[in-house]
């Protein structure tokens, strides 16, 4: 009978051993259930890229981001980006938590007629631009926040990439792009869980010491637990992290993170056909609280 | 051509606060005007064109029109999937000025010379393809690039090129220039081939032989309508390009003529599917692959000899 898991084993991060993770609160552990029901709905999904980003997409979408539901297309808001758009699940949960768009639209996942693909598209309500091919994001960021520049605007701009995605040359040609023009409204969140595709980024293509790449790439560069709510509330709270610098969050984060059998498991990087018994078994290892 | 089109870029965003330019890394002095009079909406941002064409998409995402300009194979292989992705998927109106299509930069060897661009960017949707044969051409076309609703690529020339348009003939983006009726042959260019083809039609007609010219300074979206009727009533319809073979104007004419069932022969000519073995200039790469004004009435005249004789 799986727990809730205090997801306590990241490689990569500082801290995992000498304190682990407390267990998800009940708004982590429902949007995973959301995340759980979307992909088996659509008989597909990234299930652990999405499942490391709940958090940070949680705490920008209910106490950083400015939007309106009612007005995707506020001049005012706060851009986001999800540059690893196959963690697009998690974006998608929020999404329709937040009403941008009816919650069932979730249950017609990868339909023929659905909204909601497999990768994010700017024909979905609250998605900036369609994202999937890595390494695209950063890029649109800065044009974002130059434009911004240009009107005198003081909206800001969120990127969230994956360490995995950070392979991509040109994530690092955006980086010095952002630093030359000194964009500190444009804010890179690093989903660092440590796994890729095929296994752990140590052996398909080593990205440590990632916060070091972002401060030699002219960021100012802050590194927390990325599945703490109250450590990233604090840092984006904080933003910009310096004046006249763009910023980067890298978060360490646990892929699958909120159910044992996935977590750092790279065969839940992408799933498809679940047995019902699974869903079953990850609804379960998921359930409220209360009830658990 | 290239300093007609920075020219106006400069001229067109001097009366529209939208437009702005983005270079990669280009040759000092580029648009120093532009830069000193409008600092801030002028960028130059260093040997980075998958950035080059993000960011541009990001401003031309928030309502600015970014005119985005270096080397055609940098712009092109480069970052296609960028231009697919960021700049056509979202019909974002980036603009892209393309040095050196074609064989302008021979002496360079195989890694600049463009050969290709238009295979690889016709086969992208939403985008729109120029390729203006003259720096006038060049000129009254660049106004009509602000508002098209989606991405634009510009195909330049050597510069100093010879102007072959004509002044009195306007040109708009989607459609096909009637440079000459002819009703023997028909000559299908793009770009600079426009001046091989009329250099080759007059000689032609002091042989008897009529050649018509359809003038494409627009790709795509393709004007079918203009090459089946152009190409009615000939017999030979002789594409020129310089170009591969393989995807360009070539190819876009085959498709038009195949599905009308067009009885017309069609020669392709074009560059070769080959990458450069020689250096040497443009004018000698043109020359050897026969996109000269001896090259085209050649084609024709063999084309019409192959033919079977007509009623006439």
């Amino acid at each position: 009978m799986a727990s809730p898991s205090p997801s306590s084993a990241s490689a990569t991060s500082p801290d995992a051993e000498s304190s682990p993770r407390p267990p998800l609160d009940e708004r982590s552990r429902a949007l995973r259930r959301t995340i759980v029901r979307t992909l088996a709905a659509g008989d597909r999904g990234h299930l652990g890229s999405a499942f490391s980003l709940v958090e940070i997409l949680r705490v920008l979408y209910d106490d950083v981001l400015r939007f309106d539901p009612r007005r995707p297309g506020w001049a005012e808001r706060d851009r986001l980006v999800l540059s690893k758009g196959h963690g697009c699940l998690a974006l998608y949960a929020l999404l329709a938590d937040h009403g941008f768009f009816p919650a069932d639209e979730l249950d017609r996942f990868c339909d023929l007629d659905g909204l909601l693909g497999g990768h994010p598209e700017a024909c979905v309500p609250g998605v900036e631009v369609a994202t999937g091919s890595l390494g695209h994001g950063l890029s649109i960021g800065v044009g974002f926040a130059l434009a911004a520049r240009l009107r005198g605007a003081d909206w800001r701009t969120v990127v969230v990439l994956g360490d995995g995605e950070a392979n991509e040359g040109s994530v690092w040609e955006a980086a010095m792009a952002a630093a030359k023009h000194g964009l500190e409204r444009l804010t890179a969140v690093i989903d660092c869980n440590g796994l890729q595709s095929y296994g752990p980024t140590e052996v398909v293509q080593p990205m440590e010491p990632m916060a070091d790449k972002w401060r030699a790439f002219g960021f100012a560069t802050r590194e927390i637990d990325g599945h703490s709510v109250s450590a990233l509330s604090d840092a984006f709270g904080a933003l910009p992290f310096e004046p006249g610098r763009p910023s980067a969050l890298v978060c360490r984060t646990v892929k699958g993170c909120g159910v044992a059998e996935c977590e750092h498991n790279p065969a839940w990087h992408h799933r498809s056909r679940l047995a019902p018994e699974v869903v079953a078994r990850l609804l379960a290892a998921l359930a409220p609280m209360e009830a658990g | 051509m290239r300093r007609t089109a920075l020219r106006c870029v400069h001229e067109l965003a001097r009366a529209d606060e939208r437009i702005v330019f983005v270079g990669s890394d280009l040759g000092p002095g580029t648009l120093d005007a532009m830069r000193e009079e409008m600092p801030e909406r002028f960028f130059m941002e260093g040997v980075a064109e998958a950035n080059l064409i993000g960011l541009a998409t990001g401003l031309a995402l928030e309502g600015f029109v970014p005119y985005v300009n270096t080397i055609a194979t940098f712009l092109t292989r480069r970052c296609l999937d960028q231009l697919a992705v960021d700049a056509c998927l979202h019909r974002a109106r980036v603009r892209l000025i393309a040095n050196g299509g074609g064989m302008v930069y021979a002496p360079l060897g195989p890694t600049h010379q463009a050969i290709d661009d238009l295979a690889l960017l016709r086969a992208l949707p939403n985008l729109t393809i120029l390729a203006p044969c003259d720096a006038e051409e060049m000129a009254r076309l660049m106004p009509q690039t602000v508002e098209v609703p989606g991405p634009v690529y510009i195909r330049l020339a050597k510069g100093h090129d010879p102007i072959v348009s004509d002044p009195e003939t306007s040109v708009e983006i989607g459609r096909a220039v009637t440079v000459r009726a002819g009703s023997d042959a028909l000559a299908v260019t793009t770009g600079i081939t426009l001046g091989a083809a009329r250099a080759a039609a007059d000689g032609l007609a002091d042989e008897g032989v009529a050649l018509g010219i359809l003038h494409l300074p627009t790709i795509k979206p393709l004007d079918a309508d203009a090459i089946r009727q152009a190409a009615a009533g000939a017999r030979v319809v002789v594409t020129v390009e310089e170009h591969s073979i393989i995807g360009g104007l070539g190819s876009a004419v085959a498709e038009v003529l195949a599905e009308r069932g067009s009885p017309a022969r069609l020669v392709r000519l074009g560059l070769p599917d080959a990458f450069a073995e020689r250096y040497g200039n443009q004018r000698d790469h043109l020359r050897l692959h026969g996109l000269t004004a001896e090259g085209v009435a050649a084609a024709v005249r063999r084309s019409l000899d192959r033919l079977p004789p007509t009623h006439s």
